[in-house]
């Protein structure tokens, strides 16, 4: 590991005042499971690090008035996979957690952390796009909300100034007649999807495509949403047709990078047939609500 | 200029601050006993266990957090020992494989653990190289779950590697450790 200052601040206020006098110079440890085997590997070497486990008020999982859930900066992968809350409010949100990494990782991982690592393979990512997530940033003298659509930038690169921390990530409440699904390939169980989507359906009161969301990891530098298909769906009856021009679509508009997993022909068409099977997916759990 | 020797300071508010590679001093509790030493900030959980406390049970595979060899027990929940900092640790209740069997005061064993002798039996592994990251795993796992599936059961330790069994003495070794579990608890409850 290489050398670095650590600083465990007790109080919000402490950290925001040291990530302002540091800047550039300090990288906020959360759960630590992307920064230190980054850190291990060589590939980041923060003089600081600003270790916010121990900031009182972030491990909270909070339902708002209207439907909608924010979940805390130092709330945990397993917290959230266990919390009734997550399940009830945000289904999109707890079909993805159980694919993050292993157990070991997810009990010290963060929810949070994820977002703000912005790993273009993570599920989380995709999901608060899919979903239209809020995330609250904040700094010394200040706050702002950024929206998940402006959040994402660039691979493992975010919106946020290096002097700001990410409080809470928001959900909004889910429409009425909605089904949800992850889909992802991956090499083994818990490594990081070769690609994979996070996707949503909402139904009309006459039972045809009011909306949905079609959110893709490892496809792109970022997570990405494939608009064109997510447009062509709209009013139309769901079912295999519609789906299949949707997966269609997707794998027309996708530019997935090549790497050793995989090649772009190969996430192209690997993208469509599970654009296909998650909405078929999605779909069902319509039905079983009805 | 911080020399390594620099020591950390914790303010009134119960921060901690250690100055580049500075040193911070940690209390915690490994397998029973309360620890206290002074520590480099970036030395990992998995080295402090092994070079500073000795217990060189935790096997160290990968170093950054893929193949499980270094699980411990961290307040109750398996975590990778490579990824978590000594510092991070501070306050925290360990168990190590050391911790698994049930010693006297001179830490002559009285009885390996359950799930150690499941794995005697059902000749789980090979090496055993990775048996320590396995067995913390199924601890934490067989608590929260005492009556897996064998879905669950390869789901839980899909997070391990292990380079010599191909898996399926492992998965056995658990089944049995659960088998033997719900016995002892059977047992237990009859005593009672
Ligand atoms: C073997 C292995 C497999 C994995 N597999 C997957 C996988 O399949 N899918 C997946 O999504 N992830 C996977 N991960 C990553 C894991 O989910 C991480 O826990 C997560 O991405 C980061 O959360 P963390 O709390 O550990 O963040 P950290 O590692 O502590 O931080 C990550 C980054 O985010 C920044 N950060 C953290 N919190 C904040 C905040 N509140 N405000 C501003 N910046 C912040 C840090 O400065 C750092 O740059 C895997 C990790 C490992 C080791
Ligand atoms: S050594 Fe920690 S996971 Fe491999
Ligand atoms: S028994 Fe040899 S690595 Fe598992």
């Amino acid at each position: 590991m290489p050398a670095f200052a650590y600083h465990r601040p007790a109080s919000l206020d402490e950290a925001l005042d040291l990530l302002s006098r540091f800047g550039e110079d300090a990288k906020i440890l959360a759960g630590g499971q992307s920064l230190l085997p980054l850190m291990a590997l060589r590939l980041s070497h923060p003089a600081n690090l600003v270790d916010i486990s121990r900031v009182p008020g972030l491990n909270e999982i909070v339902e708002d008035v209207e439907g909608g859930l924010a979940i805390g900066a130092t709330v945990t992968h397993t917290r959230a996979e266990e919390a009734e809350a997550v399940h009830r409010l945000t289904p999109l949100v707890a079909a993805a957690l159980p694919l993050v990494g292993h157990r070991a990782i997810r009990n010290r991982g963060t929810v949070v952390g994820s977002l703000a690592h912005a790993d273009p393979a993570a599920e989380l990512p995709a999901v608060a796009l899919a979903l239209g997530a809020r995330f609250i940033a904040v700094k010394s003298g200040g706050q702002r909300r950024v929206a998940a659509a402006d959040f994402f930038s660039g691979f493992l690169t975010t919106d946020l100034a290096p002097d700001e921390l990410l409080l809470a990530v928001g959900f909004p409440p889910q429409k009425p007649r909605t089904g949800v699904s992850v889909k992802e390939i991956s090499r083994r169980s818990g490594d990081f999807a070769i690609v994979g989507l996070a996707a949503t359906v909402s139904l009309d009161e006459a039972g045809l495509i009011a909306s949905s969301a079609l959110s893709f990891f490892g496809a792109a530098s970022t997570a990405v949403r494939v608009t064109e298909a997510e447009e062509a769906l709209a009013g139309q009856s769901p079912g295999p047709e519609a789906f299949e021009e949707a997966a269609r679509i997707v794998s027309q508009s996708l530019d997935p990078p090549e790497d050793a997993n995989g090649t772009t022909a190969y996430r192209k068409h690997v993208a469509g047939v599970l654009t296909r099977n998650a909405l078929a997916d999605a779909i069902d759990q319509i039905g079983f609500a009805a | 200029m911080n020399s390594p020797s620099a020591t950390a300071t914790q303010s009134a508010m119960g921060s901690l601050h250690s100055p580049i590679d500075g040193t911070a001093t940690i209390e915690l509790e490994v397998n029973g006993v309360g620890v206290t030493r002074r520590v480099n900030a970036r030395l990992s959980l998995a080295d402090f266990l092994r070079e500073r406390l000795d217990l060189t049970g935790t096997h160290l595979g990968c170093e950054h957090g893929v193949c499980g060899a270094c699980t411990v027990v961290l307040n109750d929940e398996a975590v990778r020992s490579c990824l978590i900092l000594a510092v991070q640790a501070d306050g925290s209740r360990i168990t190590t494989i050391e911790g698994l069997a049930e010693t006297d005061h001179d830490g002559q064993i009285i009885s390996i653990h359950p799930i150690q002798r499941a794995m005697q039996e059902a000749h789980g592994f090979q090496c055993a190289f990775c048996a320590p990251g396995f067995l913390m795993t199924a601890l934490c796992f067989l608590e929260r779950n005492p009556a897996p599936t064998r879905a669950q059961i390869r789901e839980e330790i899909s997070g391990n590697l292990c380079r010599c069994t191909g898996y399926q003495s492992i998965i056995a070794g658990v089944e049995t450790a659960v088998e033997i579990m719900a016995a002892d608890r059977r047992e237990g409850a009859q005593d009672a």
